[in-house]
């Protein structure tokens, strides 16, 4: 029980701080007291971890005991959220995303090296055959070994949701919704949305056009609106609920639940049916499956903002 | 329309039975011309599944002749590679083996034919084929969608005798098609199809780029000139000049000549038309019912057509699309080249004479 009490004011400090964040950025002094707080909190709970030595296992975020945590570098970007109208669905419902935090890029292959290091059931010798299809981290010549030619700093890709999942769990995260992943999609480099515009999704079609491009680094090309990179040029991504669209009795989309995803039956339940780009990427999610692992495909972390 | 199922469907069985009385009968051709059978769906198909060889255009696989309904196997691979588009100018195409047009199919009814579609490890996007010539949800597009790297398989019975258009129906469909990907199947009827001198695979599309006016350097499929439907290009065989110069097609003086010609669009509907010549038959819109003595045949978005005419007089003729400014500007223009012995009785030039 106190221990109950004592984690609901974290929670309460941090999301305070967060707000003060939001609202007075000037005056960060306001905010230093609750950060040290939580950056203490959250060092006394983790304990970085090597496969030579093994320490404390994961004792909280639900993080299963057999996995160990991992230190995450990258920033992560606060995206206040609000309304917002999904791609497919009727022309009038919206969506309201709530405030979380996103990795402000895909997450890399040096970070994944990290993760199997740390993790061997997760190495590719080692991975449980229900957890990934035959080439999960296909061109890694031993378990821990990136890919001759291979960018540390380039997407992380050939891996499973069930590896991206554990991934961001390690991460103290989560994956992001597709709900918000296209929420932050809506914005180009001066608007938070930007779907209005008329070169909007010429725009990353031109870029969806473009082969091999989950070689390059990340961060090579410039953020949007919110500060996060490379939603667009690099690869496609995992979300959490890549599949949602799919399924049946969706309650927010009612009646546009029988979505054939080729031919024109795409075409009908789109609320906009110029967005070329939007259904570029329904159509790759539509195509994928929970185990597949494929060149092209990676994943960034979210968080909820607590 | 019943009526003329049931005639279309008697004939077939006729056919099958009369084939069966004059033939000395394959263990296949007996089974299949039992008299019950009511319908192409009946026809059983014999044997173990065999890989089927499939052509690119303008090549066409040899005909069915009289083999009896078998257990096929046709493999595509579907890929997105740089290609020339026109002149020195390149062009990003999805293709169905590589190629654009796809593989030429060619099948008879009652054939089961498994379809094993496998997508580059290499793609970018998810692709799925759409056969016209299915019978079941998306043609096939709805079990067939296949991510990078990935395979998929399903299997179907060829019961409508007809030239068909396939293509990939991921969405955005008229990006998937305007890149290229589509081909023809044909299912021939029982019997198969009269026997003729050469036979050749063509398929028009319409292409929308990047370049405004011809430039050098990678082109990508613009989307708002798709929207609006004015191509930068309307091309045979998915490049300008693939029936010109030393790809022309050709032939020897009275030859006869079938055309399998598709339209894989995405948007535009072809006026096909061979310079010269007059259609001695055209099996309307790749179906059952042949016209005689045509000009001009029309060739929908999404459809095919079979000509077939006989050549008397040498010379070049040449293949368009009627609607000629596509013809004369966007590249739709083809050569069949006849040689041979002139035919002064049907076609001479007064020049000489009146020279004289």
């Amino acid at each position: 029980m106190p221990t109950q009490k004592f984690t609901l004011q974290i929670k309460l400090l941090l999301q305070n701080s967060l707000l003060v964040v939001e609202k007075y950025k000037c005056r960060r002094f306001v905010i230093i007291v609750p950060i040290c707080f939580l950056l203490f909190f959250i060092e006394s709970c983790i304990k970085e971890e090597n496969t030579e030595h093994k320490s404390e296992k994961t004792q909280f975020l639900n993080v299963p005991d057999s996995l160990y945590l991992i230190k995450a570098n990258v920033k992560m970007v606060y995206i206040k959220g609000g309304n917002y109208k999904p791609f497919f669905g009727s022309n009038t419902a919206t969506v309201n995303v709530k405030p979380f935090l996103i990795d402000e890029r895909p997450v890399t292959n040096k970070e994944f090296l990290e993760f199997v290091k740390i993790n061997p059931q997760w190495r590719k010798s080692k991975i449980k055959k229900i957890f990934t299809d035959n080439t999960y981290l296909r061109d890694w010549p031993s378990d821990l070994e990136l890919p001759k030619n291979a960018k540390p700093d380039a997407p992380i890709c050939f891996v499973s949701w069930y590896a991206a999942n554990t991934f961001a769990k390690c991460a103290g995260k989560r994956l992001v919704t597709l709900d918000e992943w296209e929420f932050v999609a809506m914005a180009d480099a001066d608007t938070f949305n930007a779907r209005n515009k008329p070169s909007y999704s010429n725009k990353i079609v031109d870029l969806y056009l473009q082969k091999e491009r989950q070689y390059n680094s990340v961060k090579q090309t410039a953020p949007n609106y919110w500060g996060v990179y490379n939603m667009f040029d690099l690869i496609w991504e995992w979300t959490d609920d890549f599949n949602s669209v799919l399924t049946t009795g969706d309650s927010r989309t009612g009646k546009y639940d029988d979505k054939n995803l080729f031919c024109a039956g795409s075409a009908t339940s789109a609320t906009d049916v110029m967005n070329y780009a939007a259904f570029m990427r329904f159509g790759m999610r539509s195509s994928i499956k929970a185990n597949y692992t494929i060149s092209n495909l990676g994943f960034r972390c979210a968080k909820d903002t607590l | 329309m019943t009526t003329t199922r049931i005639n279309f469907l008697a004939t077939i069985t006729i056919a099958t039975v009369m084939l069966s009385c004059s033939t000395n009968s394959t263990k296949a051709d007996a089974s299949n011309s039992t008299a019950n059978i009511t319908s192409a769906a009946d026809i059983v198909a014999e044997g173990n599944p065999e890989a089927l060889q499939v052509t690119g255009a303008p090549n066409v696989p040899a005909p069915i002749g009289n083999r009896g309904a078998k257990k096929l196997i046709v493999n595509l691979e579907t890929s997105e590679i740089e290609g020339i588009i026109a002149d020195s100018i390149h062009y990003t195409f999805w293709t169905f083996n590589g190629t654009v047009p796809g593989s030429f199919i060619r099948v008879r009814e009652g054939d089961e034919i498994t379809l094993n579609l496998k997508n580059a490890a290499n793609s970018v996007m998810p692709h799925n084929i759409d056969l016209h010539a299915v019978t079941g949800p998306g043609g096939g597009a709805a079990v067939t969608t296949s991510a990078p790297g990935k395979e998929s398989s399903f299997t179907f019975k060829a019961i409508n005798p007809g030239l068909y258009v396939y293509h990939c129906a991921a969405p955005p469909v008229p990006m998937h098609i305007g890149n290229g990907m589509y081909g023809l199947i044909l299912v021939e009827p029982a019997g198969g199809l009269k026997p003729v001198d050469k036979e050749f695979y063509i398929m028009q599309g319409d292409f929308y780029t990047k370049a405004s006016t011809i430039k050098k350097g990678l082109m990508e499929f613009n989307n708002d000139k798709a929207v609006a439907e004015e191509p930068d290009y309307v091309l045979f065989n998915g490049k300008k000049g693939s029936l010109l110069g030393a790809n022309k097609l050709e032939a020897k003086v009275g030859e006869t000549i079938r055309l399998f010609v598709g339209n894989g669009g995405p948007n535009l509907t072809s006026s096909f038309h061979v310079i010269g010549e007059i259609f001695d038959n055209v099996y309307i819109e790749g179906g059952s019912t042949v016209s005689h003595n045509i000009q001009t045949t029309m060739i929908p978005a999404g459809g095919a057509t079979i000509v077939e005419f006989k050549v008397d007089v040498p010379g070049e003729y040449v293949l368009v699309d009627h609607s000629l400014s596509r013809a004369f500007n966007k590249g739709c223009i083809g050569k069949l080249k006849v040689s041979g012995n002139a035919n002064p009785k049907i076609y001479s030039s007064n020049k000489t004479a009146a020279a004289e």
